[in-house]
């Protein structure tokens, strides 16, 4: 599956009339990635050519799930992990509606976990993008479900016991027939994949690693500002259709990014569609 | 008449809910009166203890279960364990002999019909439950026949009505034959 | 059935699938739901019916998810219900809230079992009655109507689609497993289309368009998805272009309408059932599978002399609340038998503010009252 028209740079892209400027600025610190993933967002919704009026938006809470407020687009700002099953219940509600979570690595792996495996299980034709900064940024730097073992959290002072989820590995065995990894620093790629899961019919998973500087990144001696979003560049180690199971992310070392996940499997929606065919059938007998 | 109650009780896979059903629709749907039916089960789906109630009256039903039974259709031994204590002599107790042993001092004796040898010679073991039917529009008249046969016949599944009203007329001959006619008692 | 699924003529079905059968003539084409006793029957009908009208069905992973997916295919235009019963019932209540401030028409239904926790999975209780009042956090109000026999549930289930629609608020229907299980003689009519509400919808261009700006009725007009309308909506405390503001000044001008809105039109919404009232020194005051029990009663004390007579709530939030303060001036006692504790007894009380005695009659759930509890309690009020 690839995209409909010619990828546009920084500069065509009309972002303005995309966005809520009467909300801005927004409310994401300085260094923070989420920006930019609205941005790839943005464009992603413009490369795979789809009408913005038929494209709706769904975040849970917490700094990613913020993101609603500020696209201009039918955007629903829901409670905290529920992002996912108002989302399922807005597609079946409208078939035609390309529906989107935009939503946290917190609110969607840990809370709304159960909402994420079993969207996937059905596979119900979303687009998910989740902002894995590991941590709950919103509440202050705690720990949460993607937090590398040993990291300082305001949480886990003596380093994290825990061992995280590694997401892509999770929803390719949960059933998503598309799940990719980027991180901020690559705009291109991302907003390529994010394209890509907007029009591959199925449930996608888009996962972002954002540096969240003011919490994590200072917590866990990341370098400053501009210098974290390097370290996360400078980590990655490309590597499309590799093996899910080897995207465990540590708290330092190589971070696997690339596409993991696209297959085809019926949508829950085709199913559905054909419990209608047999129910007319049988009336028709 | 007052309100009328009718107690079935046996195991589940009977057709006890079935009977309970048919019943109920016949007093409220093809009789012009009321009727309100409850069940109980217990968790397991099959084999376990099942119960249906029906309450029939000529007026809106308050109280919706089962307080005095006027007849009491008793298919297995633990629910004639369970239920045949305590009643007064008017009631209506109702067994198939092959499924209970009943009390022999139990005074009155309950009426009896073999509706399970008696669907299994017809055929199709099945409709035990609604030669019973048969068998209690004939031996009571706290239903009109006709309504319960009607009932019978709306709520078998689509091509089984003959079979289905060969096996009441079966019960109902039964019981015109070896039944008493026992008047029901008005409860109010 | 007729040529568009929709069922019509004389029925004999239990409470949960007269329930079922509602919905899909009020115009219900969404269900999202979770197996719980004694509501199982709801999902299971709604399974079978509404690919016969062009209706989904889902099964969500819990009662949290199917609360969530009834809101969300709401904010797609389409009516939407879930049933569940109590442990359902209280994972659903966060987002009951989130119904509440999105203002999003929906019906949830809870056919009552014995509580707390698991508790009486398969026996009635009337224990979440002020849990629907009350069960999601901050201030709110909300609308609950309490059936009585299967086919008042097949008759309030439309009322309550219809007074979602209109006020833009989830309604929640209150039934109990005695009337959820009990079957008994069900009409359905063809319901005329003049008979079923939908919500207003906005008259304005998009650019003009504001979510929360409502009029003299305090119901704004709701847009839905895919329209071009590109609103924003949020559960944070928010403005009339449904953008967020964190200011106690927005909070009081939304929570102030959000109250008022069901608070105002209460005259509205509030349906009640008397008789042998007029010259009653005693009042029976109950709801659902109680209040048919309390017939009986009353209609027992009146043989024997006594002027005692029923309020039969049918709709149970908002309270009737004037109704019961004109009664208090007239009666010498309120008795209410309810399957709790103590729980609509406590408004009855309030309401009643000492001018007339208020008795509850308890049951703490398993089966019903008796009609000789009630009868007693009446007898003893007047001693």
């Amino acid at each position: 599956m690839t995209s409909t028209k010619t990828p546009v740079t920084l500069e065509e892209s009309n972002i303005e009339s995309f966005l809520r400027m009467d909300r801005m600025p927004h409310i994401w610190c300085a260094g923070c990635g989420i920006g930019t993933a609205v941005g790839c967002f943005a464009r992603a919704v413009e490369r795979a050519g789809l009408d913005p009026d038929k494209v709706s938006l769904i975040s849970g809470i917490g700094c990613a799930g913020r993101a609603a407020g500020y696209v201009k687009l039918d955007s629903f700002h829901t409670t905290h992990g529920r992002a996912l099953p108002f989302a399922t219940g807005l597609k079946l509600g409208n078939p035609e509606l390309n529906v989107v979570v935009f939503s946290g690595d917190g609110d969607l792996l840990a809370i709304g976990g159960n909402h994420l495996i079993h969207s996937a299980r059905r596979n119900i034709d979303l687009t998910v993008i989740c902002i894995n900064n590991f941590n709950y940024g919103m509440t202050g730097g705690q720990m949460g479900p993607t937090t590398p073992i040993d990291a300082r959290t305001t949480t886990t002072p003596y380093g994290n016991v825990e061992y995280p989820f590694n997401a892509p590995y999770l929803l390719a065995a949960s059933g998503a027939t598309y799940v990719s990894r980027w991180t901020v620093m690559h705009p291109r790629e991302l907003e390529r994949s994010i394209a890509e899961a907007l029009v591959k019919p199925g449930f996608s998973f888009v996962e972002v690693l954002s540096p969240c500087p003011a919490l994590y990144g200072r917590l866990n001696k990341e370098s400053k500002g501009l210098d974290t979003m390097h370290t996360y560049l400078k980590r990655s180690v490309i590597r499309n259709g590799a093996d899910p199971k080897d995207a465990e992310i540590g708290l330092n070392g190589p971070i696997l990014v690339g596409k993991y996940v696209d297959i085809e499997r019926p949508t829950l929606w085709d199913c559905c569609k054909q419990v209608f065919d047999r129910v007319k059938e049988k009336k028709s007998k | 008449m007052g309100i009328r109650e009718i107690r079935i009780a046996g195991f589940g896979g009977q057709g006890v809910v079935l009977s309970g059903q048919i019943v109920g629709q016949a007093a409220s749907i093809h009789d012009k009166g009321f009727a309100t039916l409850t069940q109980s089960y217990g968790p397991e789906a099959r084999g376990g203890s099942c119960t249906s109630e029906v309450v029939i009256s000529d007026e809106p039903i308050g109280y919706p279960y089962v307080q005095n039974p006027n007849v009491l259709i008793i298919l297995s031994q633990e629910a004639y364990t369970k239920y045949v204590n305590d009643l007064p002599s008017d009631t209506l107790v109702i067994i198939d002999p092959n499924l209970v042993k009943p009390d022999p001092s139990q005074n009155p004796a309950p009426l009896a019909i073999p509706a399970t040898h008696m669907a299994r010679e017809l055929g199709r073991v099945v409709v035990a439950n609604i030669i019973m039917l048969g068998y209690l529009a004939a031996v009571s008249d706290i239903l009109s026949p006709k309504a319960l046969k009607k009932s019978v016949l709306t709520s078998v599944p689509k091509g089984t009505e003959e079979f289905n009203a060969k096996a009441f007329e079966l019960g109902y001959n039964y019981g015109l034959e070896h039944g008493k006619k026992s008047k029901s008692k008005a409860d109010g | 059935m007729s040529e568009d699924g929709i069922l019509h003529g004389t029925f004999f079905m239990n409470g949960d699938v007269a329930c079922a059968e509602g919905a899909i003539s009020a115009g219900c084409r969404f269900f999202a739901g979770y197996p719980i006793t004694p509501a199982t029957e709801v999902a299971e009908r709604m399974s079978e019916r509404l690919p016969h009208v062009g209706g989904v069905y889902i099964q969500m992973e819990d009662e949290i998810a199917s609360m969530n997916a009834v809101l969300g295919a709401s904010w797609a235009g389409v009516k939407a219900m879930t049933a569940t019963s109590g442990p359902g019932f209280s994972l659903m209540m966060e987002n009951l809230g989130l119904g509440v401030i999105l203002e999003t028409p929906c019906v949830l239904v809870n056919i009552q079992r014995a509580g707390p926790s698991t508790g009486l999975p398969t026996l009635p209780a009337q224990g979440d009655m002020m849990q629907a009042r009350w069960g999601s956090h901050g201030s709110y109000e909300i609308i609950a109507l309490v059936p009585s026999s299967p086919q008042e549930i097949f008759d309030l289930i439309i009322e309550a689609f219809n007074l979602s629609e209109r006020y833009r608020v989830p309604v929640l229907v209150m039934s109990d497993e005695a009337v959820g299980h009990m079957s008994e003689k069900v009409v359905i009519p063809e319901i005329s289309p003049e008979n079923l509400m939908s919500r207003r919808r906005p008259d304005v261009p998009p650019e003009e368009y504001l979510p929360y700006k409502a009029d003299g009725d305090l119901v704004p007009p709701m847009a839905i998805a895919g329209e071009g309308y590109r609103f924003h909506v949020t559960g944070l405390t928010h403005d009339e272009k449904g953008y967020p503001v964190m200011t106690a000044e927005a909070q009081d001008k939304l929570v102030r309408r959000l109250v008022d809105k069901i608070k105002l039109n209460r005259n509205d919404i509030i349906k009640c059932e008397e008789s042998d009232v007029e010259d009653a020194e005693i009042i029976v005051c109950a709801y659902g599978i109680t209040s048919r029990i309390a017939r009986l009663a009353v209609q027992q004390a009146r043989n024997e002399g006594i002027r005692a007579g029923l309020l039969r709530l049918i709709t149970v939030w908002p309270f009737a609340e004037e109704r019961v303060k004109e009664l208090a001036k007239q009666v010498k006692a309120f008795i209410v038998p309810e399957i709790n504790y103590g729980q609509i007894v406590l408004e009855v009380e309030r309401c009643a503010a000492g001018k007339a005695s208020t008795v509850l009659v308890p049951h703490m759930g398993g089966s019903v009252h008796t009609p000789h509890t009630i009868l007693n309690a009446i007898k003893e009020s007047l001693q």
